[in-house]
Formats: structure tokens, C-alpha cells, sequence
């Protein structure tokens, strides 16, 4: 295997500890939204989680913009370059986009957003059930694309580190071998 | 093979046969996680009860009546203020129990059903929605009703009572026969049925007394945690509903007539919390707790004012059950969790649909009251 630059160790810290808690959170809105029995525990672990995904998204893109990341190796095809690089804005677009939508949506409704214990977030939009009724389905749609997105990264992924070998899958694990 | 090869960009010591296995590996995690986020979603079983089937129910047991509440759909926006005695401190730290506290309440009076536009009938379910809004941002919301035990245990007796007590278009009354066989399979609901039935019946809201029917808990600052029961229980002394009232021309004599009492002198109702002991059943709201348990007068809810439903009041507000300040929190009752996401889905639904006027308008000045 030949020896690749690695992302840098808070990039590669804050890429896995936002995989589990974005697929988290990812199943845990598919099943809150038609369960009966857990909807309200549910919800209660949505919301946080969902705005510690915003602020760990947001001091990624920091990290990211100060140490850039390792370049793509130059046999990767001009398509599949192009693909990462689109599927990577799309995720980055996301994971900041999801969370500020669902602020968003629940200011709309009049919901308080609470966090756990008494701290309620301030709403970001004024309350318009209409707005609500446009911003609800939204962020359902978002969600169902980010899912995908996340798959299509997981496929492509396993591809670099099993199938090319080329490095790619190596920069980003969690303890990077040579 | 080595075209599977070259197509994937495989590293060259990769045998065609490994490639295949490997490529089989990854797309079957891939499709193992679909598969979990289906199973999370619900697409694998299809014969749960979900949020959407119980609100489907009432829509199709009311027809349809866009931009209203599917339940509880005939109703009265309210405004005032809760005054805390103090006599909740000790079981609970919310801070609107604190002695002297005053915080501002908005809230909802209505009548139980999915329709709009029925006509008041003192029989009717009436329910008292309230919304305290304590300070930095935090709240609670409440929805109570006037009777003495909930008619169903679970989410799913409930979903099959909707249908059983479906009133028959012609008769105007459920099917006998519907309501006979959904008593046979739920007991507990039958004994709630004949509590709901002896219950008194009073003239009006102001003088009714509206229960929270689940139980929650109480949480003291030293986390110390209590099962409660309340009830909003009038100050004015109850007067029975008469045969008079029902024969009215007035098809919104509840509202009006509370409309009324309002501009006559704020309307009170006293907070009284019931603790539980142990052995109460906190997640069977068909059961009423021993008569004799002791209350505590925590407060007084005092409504001002009354105002038709319209844009940003409490037409657009979802009262869940489940939004509570820290000192409160739900109890093992898996009602509340259903309530809480029933009047999700019902909210969602009539966020976007137009809007017609309620049935109950401002009622002019010169109303019975003055």
C-alpha cells in the first residue's frame, strides 16, 4: 500500500463520531415519525443530537478549510473525482442544512426546542404555520437524501479500501495504517 | 474476468475472484442498511399503528374539515395568568410553583370531536387547553378534559373506539352492536364508559372541572420524583346543566355563554394535584385513584380574556402534552406518548391547509353578560 497523506487527526475524530451520530439520528427520524410508542423519547434525543451535529459540522468545516484535506491519488478517474467531490459538498451542505431546517421548522410551529434541562433554543423564524407546512416535508426530503448521499459515500469507501486499495479508504480510518 | 477488474480499478495483486467477493460484501452492507432504515421507518410492517393511521381514523370518521384540529376541532382561544400559591414547591421545582409566582397563561376551551361546526350540547365532551409561559422560552402545555377517567388504556383501544363510537349518519348515536363488541374486548373501557356517564354535568365551562386524566410526575429539586394527577377545578360553585340550555337557539351557547362570564369577572379555576401512592396505577388513565387521596391547591388559573380563533393564537398552537418545564415530566402512561404524537401529525396536516373561520366569533358587547 502506498504511503498517502491522512486527514489530520480532529478531521478523522470528527468524521467518525458524526457517522454514528448522524446514522443515529438518521433512524431515529425515519422511526419517530410513524411511531406511537417511543415518538416522544424519541423527539427528546432528536432534538439535541441534532444540534450537536450542527455545531461539530460547523467546527469541521473550520478544520477542514485550515488543513485541507489529502488529495485524491491521479489515477482516479476524472467521473469518480468529480463524483467525491459533489457527493462531499452535498454532505457538508446537509449536515449543516438539516439541522438549521429543523430549527427552523419547529420555530415556525411554536414548538420550544428543548435541549434537556430548562434550556429552550431561541426560534429562528417567526411562528407561521404555513411556513411550517412548506419546511416540514423539507426536511423529510433532505433527510431521505442525505441517507442516500451517506450510502453512496459508504459504497465508494469500501471501493478505495477493499477493491483500489489506493490509499483513499486509509486516510480517513480511524487509525491509519501505512 | 479482468474486465471486472479493470472496471472497478481493482489493485493489481486483487483476483477477479476476490474482487467479486468483496464487491458482493459492499453492496450487501449497503443494501443491510436500507433494509434497517426501512425496518426503522415502518415499511416492513405495515400493520402497525402509526401516527398517521390514528389521525387517517378521525379523518375518516368526521370527514374532511380543512385547517382544523382533527379532534377536539370547535373551540375558544382564552388568555390570563396563573397564580402560584406554593403549595407545589415541595413536590415539584418548576419554577411556575413557586410561592408568589405569576406567569402568563394562553389556552383553549372546546368540544371533543372532529366537528367544526356542531352545534353545543351540554352532553358533549369540553376540554380546557392551557399553555403557561414560564420565563427564558420554557413552557407548559396541557390538555384536560371534563370528564372523570379517559374511555381507553392504550393507543391502540383508542384507535379501535374512534371507529366503535362512530355516530351512524342516520341515527345520530354509535352502533350498538360496534360499541357492545369493542366493550367486550376492552373491559376497562366499559367500567371508564359508566364513570364517563354518571359523571355531573354542569351549565358551562366556567363551572366545570377538567382533568388531566393521564398521570405524570412531579420532580423535586432534590429529584425526588412523585406520580400526580390534576384537575382544574372551578371557583364558582357548579350548577347543573338544564333542560332550558339545550333547547337555546344559540348553536355556541357553551362559548358564548363563557364569553360572557369572562367580561363579567375573570374566570378561576383552582390547580389541585393529586400525589399518588404507591400501588395508584400511573399508566392506566381508564382507572380513577381512591377518592381519598390527598390534594394540593398549588395555584389559580385566571382567564381575562376570550378571543375567536384566528392567525397566531391559539388556533395554530399544538397543545402536546408532553411540553413541560423541568419539575414536570410524563409518566409511564403510554397515552401520553401517543396523544403527543397524534397531535403532531394533526398539527403537521392542518398547518398547511386553508383556513375557515370557527364557528365561535367574537361574540359582540352586548352579549348575556352585560
Amino acid at each position: 500500500m502506498r504511503n498517502v497523506a491522512h486527514f489530520n487527526l480532529p478531521a478523522r475524530l470528527l468524521h467518525w463520531t458524526m457517522a454514528v451520530m448522524i446514522l443515529v439520528m438518521l433512524f431515529i427520524g425515519v422511526a419517530m415519525v410513524t411511531s406511537v410508542a417511543h415518538y416522544h423519547a424519541l423527539l427528546a434525543l432528536h432534538q439535541p443530537l441534532g444540534i450537536g451535529i450542527l455545531i461539530l459540522a460547523a467546527l469541521r468545516l473550520v478544520n477542514r478549510w485550515r488543513s485541507p484535506p489529502p488529495k485524491l491519488p491521479v489515477e482516479l478517474p476524472g467521473w469518480q473525482r468529480k463524483a467525491a467531490h459533489a457527493s462531499h459538498i452535498l454532505l457538508y451542505g446537509l449536515m449543516l442544512g438539516l439541522p438549521f431546517v429543523g430549527w427552523a421548522m419547529l420555530s415556525a410551529a411554536g414548538y420550544p426546542i428543548g435541549l434537556g434541562g430548562a434550556v429552550v433554543l431561541p426560534p429562528i423564524l417567526p411562528r407561521d404555520p404555513s411556513l411550517y407546512a412548506w419546511l416540514r416535508p423539507l426536511h423529510t426530503i433532505l433527510a431521505y437524501a442525505l441517507f442516500g448521499i451517506i450510502l453512496a459515500h459508504l459504497g465508494a469507501a469500501l471501493m478505495h479500501g477493499l477493491i483500489r486499495r489506493d490509499g483513499v479508504f486509509s486516510s480517513m480510518a480511524p487509525h491509519p495504517i501505512r | 474476468m479482468s474486465l471486472l477488474n479493470d472496471l472497478t480499478g481493482a489493485a493489481p495483486g486483487l483476483r477477479p475472484r476476490a474482487v467479486l467477493l468483496r464487491l458482493g460484501a459492499i453492496g450487501a452492507l449497503v443494501a443491510g442498511t436500507t433494509g434497517a432504515f426501512a425496518y426503522a421507518g415502518g415499511w416492513l410492517s405495515p400493520g402497525d399503528l402509526t401516527q398517521a393511521r390514528i389521525v387517517d381514523r378521525f379523518e375518516r370518521v368526521n370527514g374532511p374539515h380543512p385547517g382544523f384540529r382533527r379532534n377536539h376541532a370547535k373551540g375558544l382561544c382564552l388568555a390570563g395568568r396563573f397564580e402560584s400559591s406554593g403549595g407545589g414547591e415541595r413536590l415539584s421545582k418548576a419554577s411556575l410553583l413557586a410561592a408568589g409566582q405569576v406567569t402568563p397563561v394562553t389556552g383553549r376551551i372546546a368540544l371533543a370531536g372532529g366537528q367544526p361546526y356542531a352545534a353545543d350540547a351540554t352532553m358533549t365532551v369540553r376540554s380546557l387547553a392551557l399553555r403557561f409561559h414560564l420565563s427564558d422560552r420554557e413552557e407548559w402545555r396541557t390538555g384536560n378534559n371534563d370528564i372523570p377517567v379517559f374511555p381507553v388504556r392504550t393507543p391502540e383501544a383508542f384507535y379501535q373506539q374512534i371507529l366503535a363510537a362512530k355516530p351512524d349518519p342516520t341515527t345520530g348515536k354509535p352502533d350498538p352492536e360496534a360499541l357492545k363488541a369493542f366493550f367486550a374486548k376492552h373491559p376497562e373501557s366499559a367500567k371508564a364508559a359508566a364513570l364517563i356517564k354518571a359523571r355531573t354535568i354542569t351549565s358551562g365551562f366556567a363551572d366545570d372541572t377538567f382533568r388531566s386524566l393521564n398521570a405524570f410526575r412531579f420532580v423535586a429539586t432534590d429529584g425526588t420524583e412523585t406520580p400526580v394527577r390534576w384537575a382544574f377545578v372551578p371557583e364558582r360553585a357548579a350548577t347543573a346543566e338544564s333542560p332550558a340550555q339545550a333547547g337555546r337557539a344559540d348553536k355556541n351557547f357553551l362559548f358564548d355563554d363563557f364569553t360572557a362570564a369572562v367580561r363579567q369577572a375573570p374566570v378561576r379555576w383552582h390547580l389541585i394535584v393529586t400525589p399518588g401512592s404507591p400501588g395508584d396505577d400511573s399508566a392506566d388513565a381508564t382507572l380513577p385513584w381512591p377518592s381519598e387521596r390527598a390534594s394540593i391547591d398549588v395555584g389559580s388559573v385566571i382567564v381575562t380574556t376570550t378571543e375567536a380563533e384566528a392567525t397566531g393564537n391559539c388556533r395554530d398552537v399544538n397543545f402536546d402534552p408532553l411540553v413541560l418545564p423541568v419539575g414536570i415530566v410524563g409518566s409511564d402512561d403510554p397515552l401520553l406518548s401517543a396523544r403527543s404524537a397524534a397531535y403532531a401529525q394533526s398539527f403537521a396536516r392542518r398547518a398547511g391547509e386553508p383556513k375557515a373561520p370557527s364557528a365561535v366569533l367574537d361574540t359582540p358587547m352586548s352579549g348575556a353578560g352585560l
